[in-house]
């Protein structure tokens, strides 16, 4: 309520019956609003989302969840030096390396604990081999907690 | 009858009165979030406010001690959730501070228009907030509509909506794309028109005239007092904007007005987030005229690593002014200390002397207006 002390009846009585017109037109005003989007369909900004899955696509830089670039034969880019492990805020990365035959550091398990994470991407910018992106996957909910953990890289590092 | 008050109330207890306490919250719709207030009531007039916090409190502060610079940035994102991206600026240009870079012009442009951008979304939020909050749901569903284009944008450049982990020291994670301009262009065009439709929708509106005219008057020296920033305190009438006051980035450079308007009731900081949003999408305007289309975008990348020292930096965010302290006591890429100050808490530090006499559903309004963000109070 609007508390005004100094006024007079006079004035009061002409306040009320003013506001008696302009409250139920400021109203009619706003219900117009409502009125003009009911009625104009062009300006329907919802998405039929689980209809539209086909065809719906994120931008190229979306942060899904991590995975590792590989070719078509499996072979990835990592040499397991663990920049990206000590660049995540929240140790959802862990890199298990291992030798190969011939002695060298390579990557045995890229083990990518998909609970912790935050998608922030850091692990992304770290990386000097680019052999990590995030995915465009969105739909990345699922019923079984082990689902969440998983290793990345289908074969060992080349080195 | 026990004359003890619970913790936190002030006033004497009159003997004439029969007063009662209720909590609101935490888990209040209109308490945006997870805050609880104490009310102590005489009848259904408030007579003390009290609130307490530290229900989503995660030591976000004592976290960035064991955390690198560049993850800090990240933690940014969480504080204020509604403008991360301009959490993220604050952090930026106090590392920049002790790095010693400096960002090319066309950084510079990037990153004043994705804070205008990011005022906008805030603003828009709080357009829906302070609608749904007097009753009306449409509100809430307008404000959103336009918040989503903007996200989308955020999307298209960061790669997330809300947590965008963006500015770098020396400039910004990625390019713009070479869609990005044509979009704020034609998002721009579109808000003009939009905007018209949401000021006739709300501002004149007889519901929201009654409730919040005269509502949760904050008086100039009360709003000074508090340590109150933004537009809660331009509403009270004090004309002081980071963006002109000490200006960062290129806002020198930029034609804007800073609103100021003199009730300091909820009216009033409902009105000067409407201008606020004019203003953004004035600088805006601006920006697309005058972004260097070539150029680069960031300086030299280098490891964030900060001298010994002690770097500050200020901006004004969508809610007020956030500070961030960095103390470097290593040279090194992990801090010693960092503190934010962020603009939500003392605004909700003056709820008290703002409710004060008025009804709870008015308490609602204050709270509406007032625009908390509570991750951000409790960090």
């Amino acid at each position: 309520m609007i508390m005004e002390k100094n006024i007079s009846t006079i004035q009061y009585i002409k306040r009320y019956f003013k506001r008696c017109i302009t409250g139920p037109w400021s109203l009619i005003c706003g219900l117009s609003v409502t009125l003009k989007y009911f009625f104009n369909p062009k300006r329907i900004v919802t998405e039929q989302y689980p209809e539209n899955r086909k065809t719906l696509r994120m931008h190229d830089r979306y942060r899904g969840r991590l995975e590792m670039i590989e070719d078509a034969d499996g072979n990835n880019h990592c040499t397991a030096c663990g920049m990206c492990e000590r660049a995540c805020p929240n140790a959802s990365i862990n890199v298990l390396a291992t030798k190969n035959i011939a002695g060298k550091k390579v990557l045995g398990r890229y083990v990518y604990h998909f609970a912790s994470c935050t998608q922030c991407g850091l692990c992304v910018e770290a990386c000097p081999f680019g052999a990590i992106q995030m995915s465009p996957a969105f739909e990345v909910a699922t019923t079984d907690p082990n689902d969440l953990e998983m290793i990345l890289n289908k074969k060992e590092g080349q080195g | 009858m026990s004359h003890q008050l619970p913790p936190g109330f002030r006033l004497e207890r009159k003997s004439n009165t029969e007063e009662f306490f209720i909590n609101m919250g935490p888990q209040h719709p209109s308490t945006h979030g997870a805050l609880r207030l104490t009310l102590r009531m005489d009848g259904e007039t408030i007579v003390e406010v009290v609130p307490h916090f530290g229900y989503i409190h995660r030591g976000m502060e004592k976290q960035a001690e064991s955390m690198s610079y560049l993850q800090y940035i990240a933690m940014s994102d969480r504080q204020d959730y509604l403008t991360a991206i301009q959490n993220n600026l604050g952090v930026v240009i106090a590392l920049e501070k002790g790095m010693n870079v400096g960002v090319p012009l066309r950084g510079e442009y990037i990153r004043v228009m994705l804070q205008e951008l990011g005022r906008i979304a805030s603003h828009l939020v709080f357009y829906g907030c302070f609608g749904g909050d007097l009753g009306g749901q449409t509100c809430l569903l307008f404000g959103f509509k336009e918040r989503e284009m903007i996200h989308d944008m955020l999307e298209e450049v960061t790669g997330s909506r809300l947590t965008t982990n963006f500015f770098r020291p020396g400039g910004s994670r990625y390019d713009v794309p070479d869609t990005f301009i044509p979009r704020v262009k034609a998002f721009l065009d579109h808000m003009e028109d939009t905007m018209k439709d949401y000021e006739r929708f709300l501002s004149k509106n007889i519901i929201v005239l009654e409730r919040s005219i005269g509502i949760g008057v904050l008086s100039k020296e009360d709003a000074i007092a508090y340590g109150c920033s933004g537009p809660v305190l331009r509403a009270s009438g004090v004309n002081f904007d980071v963006r002109r006051a000490n200006p960062y980035s290129i806002y020198d450079q930029l034609d804007f007005d800073v609103p100021v308007f003199h009730n300091g009731d909820c009216y009033d900081r409902y009105q000067i987030r409407i201008a606020e949003i004019h203003e953004s999408m004035k600088i805006l305007r601006q920006c697309v005229e005058k972004f260097p289309t070539e150029g680069p975008w960031r300086s030299k990348e280098k490891p964030v690593r900060l001298p010994v020292g002690r770097y500050y930096s200020e901006i004004e965010t969508a809610k007020g002014l956030y500070a961030t302290y960095v103390v470097a006591a290593t040279t090194g890429e992990k801090p010693y200390r960092i503190h934010t100050r962020g603009p939500s808490f003392p605004h909700i530090g003056a709820i008290n002397k703002m409710a004060q006499g008025h009804k709870i559903s008015d308490l609602v309004t204050i709270m509406a207006t007032l625009d908390p963000v509570i991750p951000e109070i409790d960090r």
